[in-house]
């Protein structure tokens, strides 16, 4: 009965989607907008460049784009007359302004000094495709006062000297620095060439208009065969205010390099770490005595175990949301091992649903070969591991369900998780589960800490899986995490002395660029 | 038992009823906003249909019941179908495709990006990946997943290294007295502001103290007794008071969620609110 119902309301949803679809233009075939598009005066004010990069649509996608109509309008409110309509592809139009001449001028008008010393170079550390453009600011700019009456300032940029020049950016009035960075893909609109002459030209704005100019406001409209069927952008706004360039400066050139000097500290814990590592991993190997402290969180999983079987119930393992390739996550897998040798060697259910695809098939793998080990391969089942959904909450409602219809003796959140945290552990703590939680995602960690019995908070969780584990490989990392850890506290103490006593060199062997 | 299935019987009329007066109500409301026939009964639909599975989600508060069960069920379905074509459009046909077929490219109405032999490794990794189907051939599958594990536990070493020791380390190197102008001038400008001297200073040193001691906390190879013990236990109050004005934080902008759904139900559903 309830089946039926069920059906007869999807086809109702059906029908009723179907039904009203012929009376509009759905929005997904319409054309999409140009983009990038920026508006700038030039010739003193008199003209509006407006410039873009093609529709997805134009050329490509539904390919229905026959090209583009601006319209232009003194308000933004205002009523917008139509411009000119321009064929497809990467377009530049000039706007020849109607710029009211009845307005008496005056008095000379005001007109910024432009800036000066202005140097370009390649951005140093990085991948190239970036120039830092600096300048001495405008004489005129008093940043900072009321009285200032330079804006901004714009940067352009041109591949010869002659042009065209594009606008790239803006840095506000008291700035000396643009870096125009640009895209390293050759398929992306702002890909910036390395091994390429570079010009720039830096624009002074002001606040205050020339007798007779004023601001405009643009629309741009992709069109197609049917009138009835375009997309138009909002009102774009023209800044027509005074404005003073300076002289073309370049060329300048980018490019990469091989080396980013500003991660040699990084380099240098790398090395230190991983040594280290090495280190106590022969050591362990060696069969050396490694000493890891009890962490009553881990100890609780060998109980909840019992208590399921015991109970003659499952045990609901979450490996949360992560990746397969997330350090919480591989943490878990270790941690799923362990628990699902013991299952296997219990004879108790073991339930795993999983968010990830690929946690799915590693997660399969790591049962199964527990269940091995166990000497139990035959008491395997795939199905007790499985996928449900890459959807967040729609993966949380699936879980609650099983909570609640399965009734798990135990619940083990081991992974990364982030809003869900609190849904889950609360609806286990409602259905009476026993709740072992251990994540490195800080912000959940208070969730899982009122919900659960048991809560393994941040390196814990790491720690756990060498714990469990017992493996030199693990054993030795944890080891190498420690002695880390003390140098990390060495090196606090004498950054604080040091920075107290204003020894500054100590605290920049720290520093490091992104 | 009969009893049972009577009152779940009568809910499920009770139901139908009310959604059908509320598809009929919402219909009437949208038209006469002047909105067309068509449009209004499908909308009229969408609300009351929304607004349903708001409740159905919402009735697991008092127990688990079939409603719950049928959006929980509609809620996964379509987010796993939802994805699956996600998955394909943007990674399959909005990656791979356009650098390596023009032919597909055309089939797919995508920009052709010209050929680039590196999009067949991810591909043949992908198919690795699902020979996993084969019990004779399965073990290939590892790679993939070694591939894809060990490649991220590389690259994240290089940006926990950075971000998460080397720049954390760095941010605990502060100064013990903040702007230090003599004790006369410390006392004559005291206040409780936040960006005052006497705050900035004890900010300074709750940082340099929980960090000590949280990971001292976090230090496994030695027994917490002594020293050791009391400073995890610094370092342990420290991390629980964090958690808790995390917990306070998160819990605000739960309650803006639960506001939102509210505010469907009683504005865009019954229209109780402006």
């Amino acid at each position: 009965m309830m089946h039926k119902l069920l059906i007869v309301m999807c086809l109702l949803f059906i029908a009723g989607a179907g039904y009203v679809s012929a009376e509009e233009i759905p929005d997904s075939l319409k054309p999409a907008l140009p983009s990038d598009i920026t508006i700038y005066p030039d010739s003193g004010g008199n003209v509006a460049v407006i410039y873009w990069f093609p529709s997805a649509d134009d050329g490509a996608g539904k390919n229905i784009v026959t090209g583009y109509a601006l319209y232009r309008s003194p308000s933004p409110k205002g009523s917008f007359e139509v411009i000119d309509t321009v064929p497809p592809g990467p377009n530049r139009y000039i706007d020849f302004l109607p710029i009211d001449t009845t307005v008496v001028d005056s008095g000379a008008p005001f007109s910024p000094a432009p800036v000066t010393e202005v140097t370009l170079a390649d951005k140093d550390n990085d991948h190239g495709h970036a120039v830092i453009v600096k300048w001495k600011t405008s004489a005129d700019d008093i940043a900072g006062s009321p009285s200032n009456r330079v804006l901004a300032y714009n940067v352009f940029r041109a591949e010869s000297q002659s042009g065209p020049y594009l606008m790239r950016g803006q840095s506000a009035s008291g700035d000396t620095q643009y870096d125009d960075v640009g895209s390293k893909e050759r398929e992306a609109r702002d890909y910036m060439p390395d091994y390429t002459d570079y010009y720039y030209i830096i624009r002074t704005k002001t606040i205050e208009y020339h007798p007779g100019h004023k601001d405009y406001f643009y629309i741009v409209r992709s069109i197609t065969d049917n009138p009835d069927n375009y997309r138009e952008t909002s009102p774009l706004q023209f800044d027509g205010t005074i404005y003073t360039d300076s002289q073309v400066y370049g060329p300048v050139q980018c490019f990469g390099q091989w080396f980013n000097s500003g991660l040699i500290p990084v380099l240098i814990f790398v090395i230190c770490f991983t040594a280290i590592t090495v280190f106590m991993i022969f050591r362990a190997r060696r069969g050396a005595e490694l000493f890891v402290r009890r962490l009553a969180g881990i100890e609780a999983v060998d109980e909840a175990i019992g208590r399921a079987t015991e109970m003659g119930k499952p045990i609901l393992y979450v490996l949360g949301l992560g990746t397969a390739a997330e350090i919480a996550t591989i943490a878990s897998f270790t941690i799923l091992g362990r628990v699902a040798k013991k299952v296997a060697e219990y004879q108790t259910g073991l339930i795993v649903p999983c968010y990830d695809p690929i946690v799915m098939t590693v997660a399969q793998e790591t049962v199964k070969a527990s269940y091995m080990d166990a000497g139990r391969p035959d008491s395997y089942d795939e199905n007790m591991v499985y996928f449900v959904t890459q959807s967040q909450f729609a993966y949380v409602a699936a879980v609650n369900g099983v909570m609640l219809r399965e009734l798990p003796a135990t619940n083990i959140y081991m992974g990364k998780f982030f809003a869900e945290s609190l849904i889950l552990a609360e609806t286990g703590a409602l259905a009476g589960s026993i709740q072992i939680a251990g994540t490195d995602e800080i912000a959940q960690i208070p969730f899982f800490v009122v919900a659960c019995d048991y809560t393994l908070i941040g390196e814990e969780l790491y720690a756990a899986s060498a714990y469990l584990g017992r493996e030199p490989v693990l054993l030795g990392s944890l080891k190498a995490q420690d002695y880390a850890k003390a140098a990390v506290m060495i090196i606090a103490i004498v950054g604080f002395i040091t920075i107290n006593l204003n020894w500054d060199w100590f605290v920049n062997l720290f520093r490091v660029a992104n | 038992m009969a009893v049972t299935k009577k009152i779940s019987l009568l809910i499920l009329a009770i139901v139908i009823v009310l959604f059908a007066v509320s598809w009929i109500a919402k219909t009437g409301t949208f038209e006469d906003t002047g909105m067309p026939l068509g449009l209004s009964v499908r909308d009229g639909f969408l609300v009351t249909f929304a607004a349903f599975l708001t409740l159905s989600i919402f009735s697991f508060l008092y127990k688990d019941n079939p409603y719950y069960k049928f959006a929980e069920h509609l809620f996964v379905g379509v987010s796993a179908a939802y994805w699956m074509c996600v998955g394909f459009w943007s990674t399959f046909v909005g990656n791979f495709i356009p650098k390596v077929s023009e032919g597909l490219s055309n089939f797919f109405e995508v920009p052709y990006k010209g050929f680039d032999v590196f999009y067949f490794i991810p591909l043949i990794l992908g198919i690795m990946l699902l020979l996993r189907m084969s019990s004779k051939i399965g073990w290939i599958s590892r790679w993939s997943l070694a591939f894809i594990v060990g490649t991220t536990a590389g690259l994240n070493l290089i940006r926990y290294m950075r971000s998460d020791f080397i720049s954390q380390v760095s941010n605990t190197f502060v100064p013990l007295v903040v702007d230090w102008q003599g004790f006369g001038a410390f006392f004559s400008d005291l206040s409780l502001n936040a960006s005052g001297q006497l705050i900035m200073t004890m900010s300074n040193w709750v940082i340099f103290i929980g960090v000590f001691c949280g990971i001292i906390y976090f230090f496994f190879s030695k027994e917490h007794s002594g020293f050791f013990g009391g400073a995890s236990k610094v370092g342990i109050w420290v991390l629980m008071v964090t958690f808790g004005a995390s917990f306070g934080y998160t819990v605000m902008g739960r309650v803006s969620l639960l506001v939102g759904r509210l505010t469907f139900l009683f504005h865009d559903w019954l229209g109780l609110i402006n």
